[in-house]
């Protein structure tokens, strides 16, 4: 890449990067830079994948030589500046270096295959010009100007892509369906909902490379017809938001949205409508409510969205990964897309590592990869060299996947057999302090608290699932218990107006069938082996390693802890309430839970 | 409107594309159970009672929403489907009160009748229940949210039919209402007290103050008759318990009302046997209003318009009729006052 | 920090000044099905959705007021109480429940003696849990108002909040 004769600096500023402090950094190297000193320029990109480097900046020499930087913090901006005037490489803050594949933690890019993910963290998001640099709106070019809609339709189906917003229906049946639908005025929608706790790939590239789901839309909409489209985004989004309004703004000037784009007399306009908290809203139909303006509660379909939906007019809805992988294909032809992947499932799929894995951060992988290729090669594997005990896949919707199945593959009818699903992209990795128990309560208590409360089977039924894991966990569980959730699991799944309810009990089921030993311990034993339910676990003091600090006991909240200066110090397990306020306070880790 | 084939549990039945499935079977002698679904609205689909099967389609399907295709084969009482319907019905039991002993809606809930049919027994699934105050804040209508099942029906007879929209779902999931905004009290609120959300609640959530303890639906004698207070011709069942009045409902889909009534025709039955009503005609005589009989009394106003008609010309006579009588009987007196009188002084209360 | 103590004390019109709510339903008018953007730029403007206007916000877009109070307690971002001064934001996504948020929670509601979605008594501070806020790699999150604090610690939660508590962001201490 040409840096015009300087050393180039491309901070990493998505939401990631802001938390760790990317908005402290960027003012302390505008202080340096603007000095003079240095031979170098400031520049912005969305979220390179390494958020658990954040806060993250990229060198780019004038001979194009890159070297990330992880962990930076304003303290440290002087010394890298100084660094990258003396050409030198701070090695202990290396995350990746261009001309040294290996060092760092190089390997988290070496193993992925980035489609969707292509500018993010590359370009600024809030430039088009950056955009077009890199082949942007081309593809919507050439769709506009030199292929009829159902060649379009005919390029996408033949890529095989599948929906990345979860449910994986190919888009170009999809497309085709709005297509064919009879109607005057037919709508698009990009849903930008991202609502499951875990997931933030949608958000990276609207942050990252909002230009991509743009022009994803232009040809969407040229192909099935819809003059008019809508980003129904989250609010709690708002940097994604925010670049959403600049890029839209610069496609208006560009003559790429608005009346007679790219020159044809195609009219095409995106509005921007923001979420209002309410995760049933990821929902198609509960998502046209919302448009409209109602309570976010689904209806049943059919009749389904490509006839029905939008004000009652023809509606194709897609999600936000999809889209950005469509001007890739537009460009590349379907068939190349189609070489990447396995028999059903095509190209590639963005993951977000989170949890106990040592890379939490985004990812793009082929799909055919292995879960474990996924979590070690490009993971990194368990932080702390613990054992890996699950990864949860496809968030409330999803399953706890064990070990003995780290083996599966990327692909949507396979891991869909493991009683888990693709989902979105959410991968939280468990270790040995994740109780399983406590993880399925955990998204039980999700999906309740978002049910819409329309149909009987989630409104009550997720509620008395969740009270049932709730009294588990506090060891009340009956053996009787693990029957009574068999049974509204089944019956709320098949049941359940939407796939909220129908996948609802997915977290449950899995962790019965993978992890049933840890019900029974809680159940029949009374015993939470990670040491996370507060009823069944006792805290003890490591006596050997306990300096008798007292940081412990002063923050008890009920003085349950005792013991002179300097000398070991005791729980009282009558008094302790198991808030494990002191473990976390502990600054030599003697206190442990049982 | 295309012509449709279809099987419905074996029974190969024609209709019309514009039918659901529940419409289908029912016109044909077949039962759907439901409890969200009322002829008068929009199918709604939510309670999944009505869920069938169809065969080549994904997952069940709610016989309310779903519009019959050509060649659907639909299946209504699987083991499957029956056992769904009863962990629905013992989901609902599980929020909500066994008092039916004193419910007024005994006899006439839908919910009841279900879990009768169905042989459920709240038991399997215990949790945490709702507990809110019962809502008599004026004199027609009282709310118990306890017994709500969150069918949606009072709230779109409200805004569907009536047009009005007191209310609506408030808050989300397990603790959702059909409720007042600012949980106001419904004087407060637009109703103007039709009872339609009486008329449609399949539970003992929201029941007619007024009939509160008066009878059973099967301790009633039903006589339909046609509302007296406009010219609609709304059809009412009167209710009718040991000579009382009780109750006033209207047949669902028959008449020009449908089912449907406005606070009049549905509250306002209590002069019926009011000890102020008039049973015979009264004349005046010397300055105090005695009874007569109709003979009298008739004799007696045709006498006077005779009069007034000799003295000064038909037109110093005028004829005042009610919008309470029948279109007949407002035909009659026009006549009686055009062709027999030979004036067109004729009016109508509802003008004044 | 430090002048965010005065800001927020005009940061919101008044509920009787309906002026900001009619400049919001002209924005609007005539526009289908923006009912839920009417109300967010309403909460915008007043920090919370008070009863006064979203009567008169029913009334001037021409919808019921059951449906604009339906709508308002769906979704989980309209309040229609006032908040305090400080909105503290706690992550309740799955990185965050798996690396502790709950003890955050609860320290938090020790500390500060209020439940989940209560505000304190001298309305200095609101608490709530929310879903994911998509910084999973920074978990246990909290968000005070617009500074994230992550990678947090149930015993630092004390320190952290104290610097938000005194009136000029001062520490108390």
């Amino acid at each position: 890449m040409s840096t015009g004769g300087k050393n180039k600096l491309v901070l990493g500023y998505g939401t990631c990067g802001i938390a760790a402090g990317a908005t402290a950094v960027k003012d302390a190297l505008e202080n340096e830079l603007a000095t003079g000193k240095y031979d170098a320029y400031l520049d912005i990109a969305g979220c390179m994948g390494f958020c658990f480097r954040e806060p993250i900046v990229e060198v780019t020499d004038p001979d194009g030589r890159s070297v990330i930087y992880g962990d930076l913090s304003p303290k440290r901006v002087s010394r890298l500046l100084e660094a990258v005037a003396g050409g030198e490489v701070i090695e202990d803050w290396v995350v990746r270096r261009s001309d040294e594949p290996g060092a760092g933690e190089g390997d988290f890019l070496a193993n992925q295959h980035r489609i969707v993910l292509r500018n993010c963290g590359n370009i600024n998001p809030e430039s088009i010009e950056e955009y077009i640099s890199t082949g942007g709106y081309e593809a919507a070019r050439k769709a506009l100007t030199s292929m009829t809609p159902e060649e379009l339709i005919d390029e996408v189906g033949k890529s095989g892509i599948r929906g990345r917003g979860g449910a994986g229906f190919p888009t170009g049946t999809k497309w085709g369906f709005a297509r064919k639908a009879k109607g005057e005025q037919k709508y698009l929608v990009c849903n930008a909902d991202e609502g499951d706790p875990g997931a933030f790939m949608d958000r990276s590239v609207l942050e990252g490379d909002p230009h991509a789901v743009i022009e994803g839309m232009i040809v969407a909409g040229y192909a099935i017809g819809a003059t008019q489209a809508y980003i129904y985004c989250r609010a709690e989004y708002p940097l994604a938001l925010k670049r959403l309004d600049i890029a839209i703004a610069a496609c208006h000037e560009w003559g790429y949205l608005g009346q007679g784009i790219f020159g044809t007399d195609w009219d095409f306009d995106i509005k921007i409508k923001k979420g209002a908290g309410a995760f049933v809203c990821g929902e198609e139909t509960a998502l046209i409510a919302s448009i409209e303006g109602k309570r976010g509660m689904p209806r049943p379909r059919p009749p389904f969205p490509a006839n029905e939906g939008l004000w009652g007019k023809p509606t194709n809805i897609n999600n936000v990964e999809t889209l950005a992988a469509i001007p890739w294909i537009i460009a590349n032809g379907g068939d190349r897309y189609a070489s990447v992947g396995t028999e059903k499932s095509k190209g590639t799929k963005v993951f977000c590592l989170a949890g106990k894995v040592r890379r939490s951060g985004l990812a793009e992988v082929p799909m055919g990869y292995t879960l474990r290729q996924v979590i070690f090669d490009v993971g990194g594997g368990v932080r702390e060299g613990k054992e890996f005990k699950a990864v949860q896949m496809g968030g409330p919707s999803g399953g706890c996947l064990p070990a003995s199945l780290l083996d599966t593959l990327v692909d949507y009818d396979a891991i869909t057999a493991t009683g888990a699903i693709m989902g979105s992209g959410g991968m939280i990795v468990a270790d040995s302090s994740t109780c399983m128990v406590d993880l399925a309560r955990y998204f039980l208590s999700f999906t309740q608290e978002e049910s819409c409360g329309k149909c009987v089977p989630c409104r009550i039924g997720t509620k008395r699932m969740l009270e049932i894991l709730a009294r588990i966990c506090s060891g009340e569980g009956e053996p009787e218990d693990l029957e009574r959730l068999d049974i509204l699991a089944g019956d709320i799944k098949a049941g359940s107006l939407c796939a909220l309810g129908g996948t609802a009990p997915n977290p449950v089921l899995t962790t019965l069938k993978y992890f049933r030993n840890e019900y029974e311990d809680h159940i029949l034993r009374k015993k939470c082996t990670a040491g996370v339910c507060p009823a069944l676990i006792t805290l003890h003091i490591q006596e050997d390693i306990c300096t008798g600090c007292g940081a412990c006991a002063k923050i008890c909240p009920v003085e349950a802890i005792s013991g002179e200066k300097k000398e070991p110090h005791a729980i009282d397990a009558d008094t302790c309430i198991r808030c494990k306020l002191c473990l976390s306070r502990c600054p030599e880790e003697a206190i442990y839970a049982e | 409107m295309e012509q449709v084939h279809l099987n419905i549990d074996g029974k190969d039945i024609l209709t019309t594309s514009d039918r659901t499935i529940l419409e289908a079977a029912r016109e044909n002698g077949i039962r759907i159970p439901s409890l969200c679904n009322e002829q008068r609205m929009e199918p709604y689909g939510a309670c999944r009672i009505c869920l069938v099967e169809v065969e080549g389609a994904r997952g069940l399907l709610p016989a309310c929403y779903t519009t019959v295709t050509d060649g659907m084969v639909v299946h209504t009482a699987t083991e499957e489907l029956i056992r769904i319907r009863r962990t629905i019905l013992e989901l609902i039991l599980s929020d909500h009160p066994k008092d039916c002993m004193t419910c007024e809606s005994t006899g006439s809930c839908e919910l009841q009748d279900l879990a009768y049919e169905y042989g459920v027994k709240d038991a399997r699934f215990r949790g945490e229940e709702h507990h809110y105050e019962v809502l008599a804040d004026n004199p027609l209508i009282e709310r118990d949210y306890d017994k709500c099942i969150l069918c949606g029906r009072c709230i779109r007879i409200c805004r569907e039919v009536q047009g009005v929209g007191v209310y609506d779902f408030v808050n989300r999931g397990f603790d959702s209402v059909p409720g007042i905004p600012y949980d106001k009290p419904m004087m407060e609120s637009p109703c103007e007290f039709c009872g339609q959300c009486v008329s449609t609640c399949p539970t003992g959530a929201i029941t007619s103050i007024p009939s509160k303890g008066k009878g059973r639906s099967w301790q009633v004698e039903k006589v339909r008759t046609t509302c007296a207070y406009c010219g609609c011709g709304c059809q009412l069942d009167l209710h009718v318990r040991e000579g009382e009045i009780v109750e006033v409902s209207s047949p669902l889909m028959v008449g020009p009302g449908q089912g449907n009534l406005c606070v009049k025709g549905r509250y306002g039955y209590s002069f019926v046997q009011h000890e102020d009503r008039l049973t015979t005609p009264l004349v005046r005589k010397g300055g105090d209003l005695v009874p007569a009989a109709w003979e009298e009394a008739l004799g007696m106003v045709a006498n006077h318009i005779r009069e007034a008609m000799d003295d000064e010309g038909p037109d110093s006579v005028a004829f005042l009729s009610s919008a309470r009588c029948t279109n007949e009987e407002n035909y009659l007196l026009m006549k009686l006052a055009r062709a027999v009188v030979g004036t067109n002084n004729v009016d109508h209360c509802a003008r004044l | 920090m430090d002048d965010k103590g005065c800001e927020c004390k005009q940061r919101f019109a008044d509920p009787d000044n309906q002026e900001p709510l009619l400049g919001i339903l002209e924005r609007y008018a005539g526009e289908k099905g923006a009912l839920i953007p009417l109300l967010q730029d309403t909460q915008e403007a007043y920090g919370y959705l008070d009863e006064k206007i979203m009567r008169a916000l029913a009334k001037g877009a021409g919808y019921q007021l059951s449906q604009v109070y339906g709508v308002a307690t769906f979704y989980t971002q309209f309040r229609l109480e006032p908040i305090g001064e400080h909105l503290i934001r706690v992550c309740h996504g799955t990185a965050c429940h798996v690396a502790g948020a709950e003890l955050i929670s609860e320290e938090i509601s020790n500390f500060l003696g209020v439940k989940d979605g209560q505000t304190t008594p001298d309305m200095k501070f609101t608490l709530e849990s929310v879903m994911c806020v998509g910084a999973c790699s920074l978990s246990p999150i909290m968000i005070v108002d617009e500074d994230t604090h992550g990678k947090l610690k149930p015993a630092n939660v004390r320190k952290v909040l104290k610097k938000y508590r005194g009136g000029n962001g001062e520490k108390e201490e």
